[in-house]
């Protein structure tokens, strides 16, 4: 069996897998980061969105190995030390931007991908471009553009810097 | 998904003798595709080459062409800042192709690869007359494309780059299927200085195919209204739950008029 090494919210992690062993299963089976639910299990809902080196990827589709050497952070990887909640999560929390919550983990590393990756700003249309692989069945899209579009300048005007802890 | 080995080289002779030794091993590029189709055991190779160790990604420009590594992602081809200022067309087809995170993973040459008969990337390809560079050699597109998910690939052999000629203009338009994204049709249109070329994806029986009524018409006039009285059969269009052939017909018309206004504008 393929031996992986990678960094995890900042932590060595280390495994044998077996090829066919998805990225999500050796996050949530070997190393217990249950944080990340399996959704669909068909790359469609969105639920199960890491961050692979930067980028927002769903792990029910990418295979263990093909994360070996890799930077991984996980919705786990978010909160300070002290439990002090990244400003994505705050937003979500102050917008009421979940119902049952099983979408939240994907909804949340998705969308710091994507303010991330756009630091000069982002329109409303281009949040829902960016937002379209994440599906929330409790239909509650408005709130969480409104929770992105509040998150956008806590997290690009620099002040957030003590998010970077985990290098989303 | 069936167990399989895992390969990785590191150089192009082993990438090419692990696909060629083993007729049921198979390339993977980003697993867009290929990963939800072992997941449902469509498929059972006995390995699966990595292609991501060969240095296949990245873009450049020289001599009035664009060309992109096969490894290179959907995302990177649409951040890219050469294929932005060269092949603007080519940039915003690659923004709009799945979501974001398959945007992360999914390669122009994995998608080319497979040629699904919906994929966007296909119509770039046979529009511009790219060509594409094997391990082995070098394919014009209309001899790459052989139909639904077929192409002139043999046993061994892996897309290394593609090369596009850039056009004086370019635009792309497509309908998505609501779910999937893919393109219930997709119209590609390239005005080259003395040529149109208009492709077609999503719409036809065998995959993206060229439009001749369509590019006559163009030269003589690039404009939308040069396509107004011009038909599409609709008997050789696919048919399926998601959209009539009449329905896809009628679409290929009214991307193609927005594929024109995009590269007009």
């Amino acid at each position: 069996m393929p031996s992986i090494a990678l960094r995890v919210n900042n932590e060595v992690a280390t495994g044998d897998v077996e090829g066919r062993t998805l990225l999500i299963s050796f996050l949530r089976e070997t190393l217990g980061l249950v944080g990340t639910p399996m959704g669909c299990d068909t790359s469609q809902c969105g639920a199960c969105v890491v961050s692979v080196n930067g980028r927002s990827v769903k792990a029910c589709t990418m295979l263990a190995v093909q994360a070996h050497g890799s930077e991984i952070t996980t919705i786990e990887g978010l909160a300070g030390p002290d439990g002090e909640l990244h400003p994505m999560q705050a937003m979500f929390k102050e917008h009421h931007a979940l119902q049952c919550g099983f979408c939240t983990a994907g909804m949340i590393m998705s969308a710091i991908d994507l303010v991330k990756s756009n630091p000069e700003g982002l329109s409303e249309p281009e949040i829902r471009h960016g937002m379209e692989g994440n599906i929330c069945r409790c239909t509650g899209y408005d709130n969480i553009i409104r929770a992105i579009v509040a998150a956008l300048p806590l997290i690009t005007s620099g002040s957030a810097q003590t998010w970077e802890r985990a290098d989303v | 998904m069936y167990n399989f080995e895992y390969i990785r080289p590191e150089s192009l002779e082993s990438a090419q003798i692990a696909l060629s030794t083993d007729a049921t091993a198979q390339a993977l590029a980003g697993g867009m595709t290929l990963i939800p189709v072992l997941k449902q055991r469509l498929n059972m190779p006995t390995a699966l080459v990595d292609l991501s160790g060969l240095g296949l990604s990245g873009t450049k420009v020289e001599n009035g062409y664009l060309e992109v590594g096969a490894m290179t992602t959907h995302a990177e081809v649409a951040n890219s800042a050469d294929v932005r200022m060269c092949f603007p067309a080519l940039a915003a087809m690659a923004n709009n192709i799945g979501d974001r995170q398959v945007r992360s993973r999914g390669t122009i040459g994995g998608s080319l690869a497979n040629n699904d008969p919906s994929a966007c990337y296909p119509a770039a390809v046979l529009a511009t007359d790219a060509s594409i560079k094997t391990n082995q050699r070098v394919l014009a597109a209309s001899d790459f494309f052989q139909g639904m998910f077929s192409t002139a690939l043999e046993l061994g052999e892996f897309i290394l780059n593609i090369r596009f000629p850039l056009a004086v203009r370019a635009g792309y338009a497509k309908f998505p299927n609501p779910a999937s994204r893919y393109a219930l049709v997709g119209v590609f249109v390239a005005k080259f200085h003395d040529s149109v070329r208009v492709a077609i994806t999503g719409a036809g029986q065998n995959g993206v195919f060229r439009h001749a009524a369509m590019e006559s018409a163009l030269e003589d006039s690039f404009t939308e209204a040069a396509l107004d009285g011009v038909c599409t059969p609709a008997d050789l269009m696919n048919d399926d739950i998601h959209a009539s052939a009449a329905f896809r017909a009628h679409l290929v018309r009214v991307m193609a008029k927005r594929a024109v206004s995009a590269a007009l504008a």
